[in-house]
């Protein structure tokens, strides 16, 4: 189930400007991964080449390597479709597919690729994955309705839940509460502790609290200077970087003394 | 950085005093009197010059009420509310101005063409009427219209909603530009020049002489592809990115994502935009008198053989007549073009309708 991630001398590139310089690290399985630094600083890029998505936006490529256990996702003869279909992604603002119900937004991994499921087995992956993501009892009774509907909070859920009912090894959370308010934030960070047990979770967050609460490992990445890229400062034990940070640039920036 | 100083400065002015929020203000009545006061004064005016005119009575009355209102509110209230009430009614005049010749056409083409327009004269076609004979209808024409916009509608949409998918989701470079480029240049073409394109091409293939339906609804196609590119591009640009996001980082295929998220989402515009394309094309004649011809009098449902027969050829051909049977005709044909292209609307609207993305 859970894989290991190891990053080694990553370099992400926008056409010719360099956006992230040289990333090492290695991500365990079954913990939780927080990616903070200021707006602008390549965390969410970074986060993106994980999965391959960055390739989305033309122009966009990277340079080293990323291991998925032992496989390199970006080796030539992966298919970055089956990246994806390992390495799952929830994004900042809820999207559910407008067209479709409750239901079916669950199952979109299947239904999207084409793939027959029985009525029984929809309907338990259906019930697995929301309940995965503490959804199912706010909504087993109106399954049908569009999952538009829902509310912020609830549409956020969806999401994960149609993320994990593709069953991905890795989950990546791209600022998954920065449009929500605390209460669905807590309903979301309760939820990223019950899911390490099965994934590897990468999250980018914006809010220091969010990472010192939800993850094991927390990871620094700041910008050299204006125009200039994106870079790992420092990565180790949560407790030890909001508590006794090893670069200054670090301890600054988790007390606010920023600049 | 040095430390701020977080106190306030010495007070050194006095505090300002706070202003009124109230003023003066034209009471809810006065707009509509005053509209209504300067329509009689003008009605009046005119009729004691005898010079009775509505249009010039509806100018005067316009003009003598913004002034009025303008000069009012300018003594009465402040200059920005008589600058808004200026503009309000300039606004008001132009909209109605706008609204003349469509309710005009309406009355029209309604008060005219119900006169033949019938049970009888929808079923029958001219098929051995003479020009003066009080009888025939437009059924051949109907069947016409509907047949080569049909078929024109199967060429285009698939050519056009495939090329707008391409613009939007593939496209990149030269390539996009210079299609973008031809579409545009594609949507000034006259429609006379795409009726002699297709004579060209219909010479060129199978002989001088052959007019049929088929000949009419390509140039009718040709009409309508860049327009069905053009709306449809516009709508499934509408389409969020977060959308193809969601269904990336699912594991599924850009084609896969492309038919079965972007297209379903953008559903209920795209039917808009072909119809508006439909529209554009139904109400044709040049193109069609070339292609289709038009002398045919009888029901020809054959797009492959003979003449075609179709609504705008009809209402040209019987104007040209000019008996006043002829212009009945003419009136009564119109009114049916118009109202099947108020159906098609209605379509449109009912299937935007019910496959627009719900909320509920």
């Amino acid at each position: 189930m859970a894989k290991r991630i190891d990053v080694s001398g990553l370099h992400v590139y926008y056409g010719d400007f360099l956006a992230v310089e040289n990333v090492s690290m290695t991500i365990e399985p079954r913990s939780v991964t927080a990616f903070i630094g200021s707006s602008g600083c390549g965390k969410s890029t970074f986060l993106r080449t994980l999965n391959r998505m960055h390739e989305v936006t033309p122009g966009a490529r990277v340079e080293g390597k990323v291991l998925l256990d032992d496989q390199d996702i970006y080796s030539p003869d992966v298919d970055p479709v089956e990246v994806r279909r390992e390495v799952g992604m929830v994004f900042q603002r809820p999207n559910p597919f407008p067209t479709m119900s409750i239901y079916d937004n669950v199952i979109a991994g299947a239904k999207l690729n084409n793939r027959r499921l029985r009525k029984s087995e929809a309907d338990d992956i259906v019930e697995r994955s929301l309940r995965g993501a503490n959804l199912w009892e706010e909504v087993k009774d109106r399954l049908d309705r569009p999952g538009a509907g829902l509310s912020g909070g609830q549409q956020q859920r969806l999401c994960i839940a149609r993320a994990i009912a593709v069953e991905p090894s890795v989950l990546l959370m791209d600022e998954p509460c920065s449009a929500l308010d605390p209460i669905s934030t807590l309903a979301i960070e309760d939820l990223i502790a019950q899911l390490k047990e099965n994934y590897t979770i990468v999250i980018v967050t914006h809010n220091m609290q969010q990472a010192a609460r939800v993850s094991d490992v927390t990871a620094f990445f700041n910008l050299a200077g204006t125009g200039k890229p994106g870079k790992l400062i420092e990565m180790g034990e949560t407790n030890k970087i909001f508590t006794k940070p090893e670069k200054k640039e670090t301890e600054n920036y988790i007390t606010g003394r920023f600049g | 950085m040095s430390a701020t100083k977080l106190s306030a400065p010495e007070q050194t002015v006095p505090p300002r005093p706070t202003p009124s929020l109230r003023g003066r203000t034209l009471p809810k009545y006065l707009p509509p009197a005053l509209l209504g006061g300067s329509a009689v004064v003008c009605a009046a005016a005119l009729y004691l010059l005898d010079r009775w005119n509505p249009a010039v009575w509806a100018i005067l009355a316009a003009v003598l009420y913004t002034a009025a209102v303008t000069v009012l509110s300018a003594v009465v209230e402040n200059r920005r509310k008589a600058v808004d009430r200026l503009v309000t009614s300039v606004v008001y005049v132009c909209f109605t101005v706008a609204m003349v010749p469509l309710v005009s056409l309406l009355w029209t083409v309604l008060s005219r063409g119900l006169v033949r327009l019938d049970g009888y004269f929808l079923s029958v076609s001219m098929n051995g009427v003479t020009p003066s004979m009080d009888a025939g209808g437009v059924y051949h024409a109907i069947v016409g219209t509907l047949l080569m916009t049909l078929m024109a509608a199967v060429i285009s949409v698939p050519i056009g909603l495939m090329t707008a998918v391409y613009l939007v989701e593939y496209g990149r470079g030269r390539l996009r530009q210079a299609i973008t480029f031809f579409v545009d240049v594609m949507t000034g073409i006259p429609s006379i020049v795409a009726g002699l394109f297709v004579v060209a091409l219909w010479i060129l293939l199978f002989g001088p002489g052959h007019t049929n339906g088929a000949a009419g609804a390509i140039a009718l196609s040709v009409l309508m592809i860049p327009v069905v590119v053009r709306s449809c591009e516009e709508m499934l640009r509408l389409v969020p990115n977060e959308l193809r996001e969601a269904s990336y980082a699912l594991g599924v295929p850009k084609w896969l994502t492309v038919l079965k998220v972007v297209l379903p989402t953008a559903l209920s515009g795209l039917t808009t935009g072909v119809m508006l394309a439909l529209a554009r094309v139904i109400g044709e004649t040049a193109p069609l008198i070339l292609t289709a011809g038009s002398s045919a009098v009888s029901i020809n449902a054959n797009l492959f053989e003979g003449q075609m027969m179709s609504l705008p050829v009809f209402i040209y051909s019987q104007v040209r007549m000019g008996g006043a049977i002829n212009y009945e005709r003419a009136w009564a044909g119109a009114l049916t073009l118009i109202i099947i292209v108020m159906l098609l609307f209605l379509a449109a609207r009912l299937v935007s309708h019910f496959f627009a993305p719900k909320t509920r």
